[in-house]
């Protein structure tokens, strides 16, 4: 009855920001101007798929870069002592103190083919090389912005593991790359789920970093439901029917990533 | 015992942070016995046991393994397996996959893998359990996978880490009968290491106690137990009273006022010594000249037997007895010349074996056991 009773406030809340904007995001997609139901919004998203795929493509590969990366620092961590443990950790949060579009913007001076790189370049006498408006410049800005979600959640699991399972991996005769593809790495496997999940829902919507570092010819989904609300093209309607199929989008590939840990093992793991 | 030897540690050292855990250590164990480090925590017997599963190297000193030096060998390439304290099964693996894990390693077939695993599992009496999750199993079934996981690897010696700490008494008393049960099926080396004296007595064929880093005396359980090297060994193995004592000659000692027989021999004339002499072994009879006198201070039921605090001069004993005696009563002891055991004075003399602070032992035991129950 008590547990009851001091979550209400919680169930308001969920209600009023959850619930209720899914359901208006609902309405809207599936709504005209006038406010009479029509399927022709779902349909006109179809025209952007060129804009779906590029969004999902340069998550996924964002992603995986992140995995990537971050796995061994994560491994790294979670073997070092308490005490460094925590410096590193919190060196890994450091930039997510600082504002987001201060850091996108910092990253625009450094690409640009005037910005500090180009001209540290050209210092050594070196030729220039265009990286700014390119998606290799918004799969880094998306690298950047979302790694530290990649590699708390899989930290936070490696540092759990039992170091007697490890130990007892050695003695049945395991050596350090069997111990890691046997033990670590399955064992780890709610960590990369909650890190996969972390940095490429974000990373397939963004629309500040396709901005700021793809120019105009990056268009990702999150520019154009940003346009349709705030830009020149206004339309509510189709604006939330493409955030509709996004969502749908998104969840399926969750689900796809979720067969991955088949265990269910979902301790430590941070769920989305 | 014409049985090879099998593992030795040679004058090894280890310190962690600058602290001597194993002081000039040597040991050696013999193919086929099952050998039991015993002492109380921190006196480094899981040390010994990590340095031969290569987990800890020492500082100093040597390794081998029929004959070989292993000491820079790592725990991957070493033929010994290890049961650890929490069993350390892998999680995300069934029971089969837990036992078949080595094998697999170690690339053996898929129908070798199958028929070892299916003996394993029946002689540890988990026949149908295959595919269980290790998750849902209780905490005597997951001891049984990790002897059934480390055993499918047919180590030559199995290391044995305080298996059944965990367990609760009735569990660990079947435990201990199914372990030894196994070893001598097996014929494997056992290396057992507890800080249970009843567990090291009932299971072993030799015993090793330790202290401090260094074996006070190695034994068969029945040489430990009946001639203890020093007070140390007689506190720490069972319940003893030792008392200061002197000898006058051989097989005459003479210790609480009065002159005894007993059967020990050469010492040095007016030797000072320590008498052991077990609670059990003394018979309460009535007060006379003839024997030794005390009052009852204390008695405890122990369910089989009284356990008695007589004050004898000042100095408090343990009888064990089924006759009970009042508090107040007094009582004369009988002890038999062959139950008097004389030992060399020690660095431990005098540090064990009087029951006067009895109670507040009592009250240390049961502190130290929560303390470990919660750890």
């Amino acid at each position: 009855m008590k547990a009851k009773s001091a979550s209400s406030p919680y169930l308001v809340w969920m209600a009023v920001f959850i619930i209720v904007p899914t359901a208006l995001v609902f309405y809207f997609a599936l709504t005209d101007r006038n406010g009479a139901f029509t399927l022709l919004n779902l349909r006109s998203v179809g025209q952007y798929s060129n804009v779906f795929l590029r969004s999902i493509w340069l998550g996924a590969v964002a992603t995986a870069v992140c995995l990537l990366v971050g796995y061994p620092l994560a491994l790294i961590i979670a073997h070092l002592s308490a005490r460094r443990q925590n410096v590193l950790v919190m060196l890994v949060m450091l930039p997510m103190w600082m504002n987001f579009l201060l850091r996108t913007y910092a990253w625009m001076t450094l690409l640009e083919d005037s910005g500090l790189i180009n001209r540290a370049l050209a210092f050594f006498g070196l030729p220039a090389v265009h990286m700014i408006n390119t998606q290799g410049a918004v799969v880094l800005g998306m690298v950047y912005n979302y790694i530290p979600y990649m590699i708390l959640p899989l930290y936070s699991v490696l540092s759990k593991i039992d170091r007697s399972v490890v130990e007892a991996a050695q003695d049945l005769g395991a050596d350090s790359k069997r111990v890691f593809l046997r033990v670590t790495l399955p064992l780890s496997m709610p960590g990369v789920v909650s890190g996969v999940t972390m940095v490429f829902v974000p990373a397939v919507s963004t629309f500040i970093i396709s901005k700021m570092l793809g120019g105009g010819g990056n268009l990702l989904i999150g520019d154009l439901i940003e346009m349709q609300f705030l830009g020149s093209a206004y339309n509510p309607n189709l604006g939330s029917a493409i955030s509709l199929v996004l969502m749908v989008l998104i969840l399926i590939c969750m689900g796809i990533m979720n067969q991955f840990d088949e265990n269910g093992a979902t301790e430590g793991g941070v769920l989305v | 015992m014409e049985n090879t030897e099998i593992v030795s540690l040679r004058d090894v050292t280890v310190s962690f942070d600058g602290e001597i855990v194993l002081n000039h250590f040597n040991l050696s164990l013999r193919d086929g016995e099952f050998v039991t480090l015993l002492g109380p925590s921190g006196c480094g017997k899981t040390t010994t046991l990590r340095i031969i599963g290569g987990f800890v190297r020492p500082d100093s000193g040597d390794v081998f393994f029929g004959g070989k030096r292993i000491t820079n060998l790592p725990p991957y390439q070493r033929e010994v397996n290890t049961i650890f304290q929490k069993y350390a099964l892998f999680p995300h693996l069934n029971v089969y996959d837990n036992v078949a894990f080595g094998m697999r390693i170690h690339r053996k077939s898929e129908d070798q893998v199958r028929s070892t695993v299916r003996d394993m599992l029946e002689m540890v009496n988990l026949g149908g359990f295959a595919r269980r999750s290790v998750n849902q199993l209780s905490g005597g079934q997951q001891q049984r996978v990790a002897i059934a996981r480390a055993l499918a690897n047919e180590p030559k010696v199995l290391l044995l880490d305080e298996p059944l700490g965990a367990l609760d008494l009735k569990l660990r008393k079947d435990m201990q009968v199914e372990l030894k049960r196994l070893q001598k099926q097996t014929g494997i080396t056992f290396l057992f290491v507890t800080h249970d004296q009843e567990e090291a007595l009932s299971m072993s064929d030799t015993v090793v106690v330790l202290d401090r880093g260094a074996i006070q005396q190695i034994g068969t359980p029945q040489d430990i137990y009946n001639e203890p090297k020093n007070a140390f060994v007689a506190d720490f193995i069972g319940e003893s009273n030792i008392i200061d004592g002197v000898m006058r000659e051989d097989c005459l000692a003479e210790f609480a006022g009065r002159k005894f027989r007993c059967v020990d021999s050469g010492f040095a004339p007016d030797e000072p010594v320590d008498v052991v002499i077990r609670p059990e072994d003394i018979d309460i009879v009535a007060p006379d000249e003839e024997h030794l006198t005390g009052v009852v201070t204390g008695v405890n039921f122990r369910g089989v037997y009284f356990e008695i605090i007589v004050d004898v001069q000042g100095f408090k004993w343990m009888i064990q007895t089924t006759d009970y005696e009042k508090v107040g009563a007094k009582i004369g002891l009988s002890i038999q010349p062959d139950e008097i055991h004389i030992m060399r004075k020690s660095e431990y003399s005098g540090k064990f074996g009087d029951y006067s602070s009895f109670s507040d032992e009592m009250d240390e035991d049961a502190a130290a056991q929560g303390e470990e129950a919660r750890g």
